[in-house]
């Protein structure tokens, strides 16, 4: 018997018992749906992730204080703007090193009040980070060795505390304190769940004045290519370790992080798709059940079929590509379902969902090789169905 | 004219010293006790006997669905014993048509495709198969059936749709395990023609197992069994083994 034979057969049986195959590949197709959208979901988050890290700017190395690794807890910063000076020794090109110092405080202007974090940085910070200026100016390195009370917004609370009027030029209140607007960022997003379209940017002198503390959070070296990101990482680190021999500093890169995240978030992703996947393989039970049922009420039309000439592969074939064709059908329809919903999760909710040609190979792949191995032992079973007492079933 | 089709050897089926035992719990159930049996090419045969004497069972045997527990069966020649099940199918499929007291058709199939059903597993093409059944269906004088699923059709109609499906793959034998047992007279009398017909025209060997006298003697030879044996064989009595004076004879 030839296979497009068979099939033809396995399409009948089915269209005969529309409504249990209907029912069988449910489970086939909600398993498929779950595997395509949750790998959709993990994949579109671990992209958003990557696109936000790869948006702060190019080669950056970020140092800081303590151990840094996922559930480190933060350490105290010793560092002050004398351990600026000396890596910007270390490394040479001090237009290369930026410094932050960071608090969270309110911003007035008029009647219109924000909650804001506030960050204390230097005018090389523009070299590092990529920050482009919407209006005015970024601040200069006298802003910051004089002290100046000037500052550079982010979008959003430019937005919320200025609406539509130009705020260079412009008095804001930060902690208290009168600043003078110089600059407004670019909307740039956020990373790492940090919005920094609600930071507002003021000299890193005037900022430890407003906190009270000579303290920095931590130290931003621009390497000048990807090829010399570990070695000034180590060197940094080296040169602070041996200024500091009881402390322990840190520093981590973009690729790194990108790394660490990437995995984090791919690990998410395999546990999701395990899931879904053990729903598929429940499916495939189902699968399974319904075609021992099948095989026992259709023991009469095997005992025919083997009479009139019917060899056990034959008769084997019928039934595997029957069970075939459910979860095939099956994960068919549960890719263009899982795929529509991905899509419709992608456009109505804010979160990401990106389809992957793999997962959809996987889904497929998944489903056929489901089908082959519950089917199996259903389709065995009815070509070894003695004929004679096949026929005498009732 | 001798409508003997060419075959490699005239005998149809020849068994000796034949038995099949079941097992049933432990206990043996003896079927069949030592039959010994020739079928020649062409023949039209009659078993008969009480119920539970055997005679489907030797029918079941005869048509290569089951095996012999002990015994030699040769069909057409060969020794069922030296072929493996997938041969036997294969024998079953090509020099066997079966014909079932219940039909046995599949109930949600069109009458043609399953008539052409035999040749599925022959891997003749579905056009070829389609032309085929087509014939035999006109042969059995539903030509203006062949779209009816068998729940569509009477019961005489549903058995003239099995005997074209027995007839489609050109066998050399024709075994109907009582063939008229549901119909009633008239239309158990019309498969009884067309049995004869078949097997005058053809020269196909029929063999079938009836309860009705009448039925029996239509067929030019009654083998009589009982209690797993052959009992009484028209054929040892009234002309010895050899030529079926009138077998063939147009
Ligand atoms: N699969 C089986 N398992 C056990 N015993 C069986 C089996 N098939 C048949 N038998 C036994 O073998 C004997 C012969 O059965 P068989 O069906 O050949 O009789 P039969 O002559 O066709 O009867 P009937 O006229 O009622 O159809 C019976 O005693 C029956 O019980
Ligand atoms: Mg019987």
């Amino acid at each position: 018997m030839r296979t497009a034979e068979a099939l033809r057969m396995a399409l009948e049986a089915l269209r005969v018992n529309r409504l249990r195959s209907t029912l069988t590949m449910l489970g086939v197709i909600i398993g498929v749906l779950a595997v395509v959208i949750l790998v959709a979901i993990g994949t579109g988050a671990k992209n958003a992730v990557e696109k936000e890290i790869a948006g702060l700017g190019s080669n950056i190395i970020l140092v800081v204080p303590g151990q840094v690794g996922l559930g480190a807890a933060p350490t105290q910063s010793r560092l002050d703007l004398t351990d600026v000076a000396y890596v910007r020794r270390v490394v040479g090109d001090p237009s290369k090193v930026t410094v932050a110092v960071n608090s969270g405080e309110s911003v007035r202007v008029g009647r219109n009040e924000v909650f804001a974090t506030l960050t204390g940085t230097d005018e090389n910070m523009q070299n590092i980070f990529d920050r482009p200026l919407r209006r005015g100016r970024y601040m200069t390195a006298t802003d910051v060795d004089t002290r100046r009370r000037v500052t550079v917004l982010g979008s959003e609370v430019a937005g919320k505390l200025f609406g539509d009027v130009d705020p260079i030029g412009r008095q804001a209140t930060i902690a208290g304190v009168r600043f003078r607007v110089i600059g407004v960022y670019e909307s740039v997003g956020s990373t790492f769940g940090v919005a920094r379209d609600q930071e507002v940017h003021v000299p890193v002198t005037t900022a430890q004045r407003l906190i009270g503390l000579p303290r920095i959070n931590g130290i931003a070296v621009g390497a000048s290519g990807p090829d010399e990101i570990e070695s000034l990482q180590h060197k940094v680190v080296a040169a602070l370790d041996a200024r500091y021999p009881d402390e322990k500093f840190s520093a981590v890169t973009q690729t790194q992080l990108l790394g660490t995240i990437g995995t984090v978030l791919s690990m998410l992703t395999g546990v999701l798709a395990a899931i879904a996947g053990i729903s598929l393989l429940v499916g495939g039970v189902g699968v399974s059940n319904i075609m021992l049922v099948s095989v026992r009420e259709r023991t009469k039309e095997i005992g025919l079929r083997k009479a009139l000439g019917a060899r056990q592969r034959d008769v084997l074939w019928q039934f595997l590509i029957e069970a075939v064709l459910l979860t095939t059908i099956g994960g068919l329809i549960g890719i263009l379902l899982g795929v529509g919903g991905a899509l419709l999760i992608q456009a109505l909710s804010p979160v990401p969902a990106a389809i992957t040609w793999w997962s959809i190979a996987l889904a497929f792949g998944v489903s056929v090789g489901v089908g082959v191995f519950f089917g199996v032992a259903p389709a065995r079973r009815a070509g070894r169905l003695d004929p004679v007492v096949a026929l005498r079933s009732e | 004219m001798t409508t003997q089709p060419p075959m490699t050897s005239p005998t149809a089926f020849e068994a000796i010293g034949l038995t099949r035992s079941y097992d049933l719990e432990g206990v043996s159930v003896d079927a069949l006790r030592g039959v010994d049996l020739r079928i020649e090419q062409g023949e039209f045969v009659a078993l008969l006997g009480p119920s539970g004497s055997g005679k489907s069972t030797l029918m079941h045997l005869l048509g290569c669905l089951d095996r012999p527990t002990s015994g030699i069966l040769r069909v057409g020649g060969v020794d069922v014993a030296t072929l493996d099940d997938t041969r036997l199918a294969e024998l079953r499929n090509q020099t066997i048509g079966f014909v079932f007291q219940s039909f046995h058709l599949l109930a949600r199939t069109p009458a043609l495709d399953n008539v052409a059903l035999p040749l599925v597993y022959r891997g003749v093409t579905r056009s070829e198969r389609r032309a085929r059944a087509e014939a035999a269906l006109k042969a059995v004088g539903l030509g203006h059936r062949m779209g009816h699923r068998p729940s569509q059709m009477s019961g005489g109609e549903q058995q003239r749709v099995a005997i074209a499906r027995a007839l489609v793959g050109d066998p050399q034998v024709v075994l109907a395990d009582e063939p008229t047992g549901n119909l009633d007279t008239r239309n158990g009398e019309e498969v009884m023609n067309l049995l004869e017909r078949l097997n005058a025209d053809s020269g196909v060997a029929v063999v079938l197992v009836t309860h009705e006298p009448d039925v029996a003697a239509r067929a030019r030879r009654q083998i009589h069994v009982r209690d797993g044996l052959i009992e009484l064989d028209s054929r040892s009595r009234t002309a010895p083994a050899g030529e079926t004076t009138e077998g063939g004879a147009g």
